[in-house]
């Protein structure tokens, strides 16, 4: 046993809500059967997020079904008199590396390429290692969650790009743009991977063999 | 060897003030006082626990109506202005979500609404109400319900998201069309900064700020 006593070792449970400290003596035993709930704020108690890593998986790979249509399948028309161009979101980058700004096309690359990529890598990575009850590299991993957790709605950016453009460019015949499937697959993969690491419970990383919940 | 680290934890009911534990590790700490510009961090997982409140709760209150202020005028200007052959465009946040809805992308339409809209209004609305009541020592009516509904909004608003998609396509039209930008823009650039310092506050304290029964 460690220093530094985990809350399980203790008999206590933090409330996933509100924080409140409780220990199991002092809240209520309920029957078989039903759930302990926070003095506080009246949400239910879990050691653990419930059902973490099935959920967690099942999330991803829909979100990763969502993903590949969501990058094979255009996401925004541009159309004019003469031509009809269709772009994905790699087409759309490299049309604004080209021709607008390349700063702008950096932050758009991160946000629609990698950072959804970097989220089925870590969080794939983090399912596998702690389903295996691994001690590799555990505070690295407890920071590349958070650092998912951070950064994981800023995929978004696209979505709204071509919202707003559908929204501002309409001028009749001549020029409009419209959006394409692709860009609600995208959209829906944003979320379902939202919802997979909201699902995770990065106390998993530290748990050893413990199973789940 | 099994020292007993930890005599305190063995009285219960437990006092909420002694101990914290660790959201990401579930490792229990003792609470410090902190001082200013001080931050609680785990010492095993380095999650970070606790922030000193550098913030009253009548200056997060100013800031809260400063945000609603500002969402309004970002709703209510159009955000951008195109001109091509001598017609003119804008859009307004809702005009983009309509749009959306008549071009088969319901479900954008929807995203978009609630994400930075709905949610948003919501979260400032909830906050306004709660810090009007804590800043005279007591619960808003319906403190519970209203302070689980702000965690589980947690990362669903993405007005800063939105302020940089609008830089993109502000960008992506210059190509073709004449821009113009429009209030609504700055409006949300002061919001985005207005979220920016809200987004450090850990709104947790409420909880202990705030005599458990109300009146």
């Amino acid at each position: 046993m460690s220093a530094l006593p985990r809350a399980t070792e203790l008999g206590l449970i933090a409330c996933h809500v509100c924080g409140l400290v409780c220990s199991d003596a002092a809240t209520a035993q309920p029957g078989p059967g039903q759930a302990l709930v926070c003095p506080r704020c009246g949400s239910g108690l879990h050691r653990r997020k419930p059902a973490s890593y099935t959920r967690t998986w099942a999330l991803l790979i829909a979100a990763f079904l969502m993903y590949v249509p969501a990058n094979l399948v255009p996401i925004m028309r541009t159309a004019s008199l003469n031509d009809i161009d269709d772009n994905t979101i790699l087409s759309g980058v490299v049309e604004l590396w080209i021709k607008g700004s390349p700063d702008l096309a950096v932050i758009v690359f991160v946000a629609s390429i990698v950072v959804p990529m970097l989220k089925f890598l870590v969080l794939g990575t983090l399912l596998v290692s702690s389903q295996r009850g691994s001690d590799w590299a555990r505070p690295q991993r407890a920071k590349l969650f958070r650092l998912v957790e951070l950064i994981g709605y800023w995929s978004m950016l696209d979505v709204f790009v071509v919202s707003l453009l559908t929204a501002l460019v309409h001028f009749s015949v001549l020029s409009r743009v419209e959006p394409l499937p692709g860009v609600i697959f995208f959209g829906l993969t944003v979320v379902l991977t939202m919802l997979a690491s909201m699902n995770f419970d990065p106390r998993l990383i530290w748990d050893g063999r413990d199973t789940d919940d | 060897m099994l020292t007993p680290v930890h005599p305190i934890e063995r009285a219960s009911p437990l006092p909420a003030v002694v101990l914290q534990i660790c959201e990401d590790c579930d490792t229990v700490h003792r609470r410090h006082a902190l001082a200013r510009g001080q931050v609680a961090q785990c010492a095993r997982c380095g999650a970070v626990l606790e922030r000193h409140h550098a913030l009253s709760l009548n200056a997060m209150l100013a800031l809260v109506l400063t945000a609603m202020i500002m969402f309004v005028q970002a709703n209510v200007w159009p955000i951008v202005t195109l001109g091509f052959n001598g017609q003119y465009s804008s859009a307004t946040l809702w005009g983009t979500i309509i749009a959306m809805w008549r071009q088969q992308a319901q479900i954008i339409s929807l995203l978009a609404a609630l994400t930075l809209f709905f949610l948003p209004l919501l979260k400032m609305l909830s906050l306004g109400w709660l810090l009007w009541f804590a800043r005279r020592g007591r619960r808003a009516p319906g403190f519970v319900p209203i302070m689980v509904t702000l965690h589980y909004i947690g990362p669903w608003t993405m007005s800063e998201v939105f302020v940089l998609g609008a830089l993109v396509a502000i960008v992506k039209a210059h190509l073709y069309f004449d821009v113009v930008t429009d209030p609504g823009i700055y409006a949300y650039a002061v919001l985005t900064l207005l979220i920016t310092v809200f987004a450090g506050i850990d709104l947790r304290q409420l909880w202990e700020l705030t005599p458990e029964s109300p009146g």
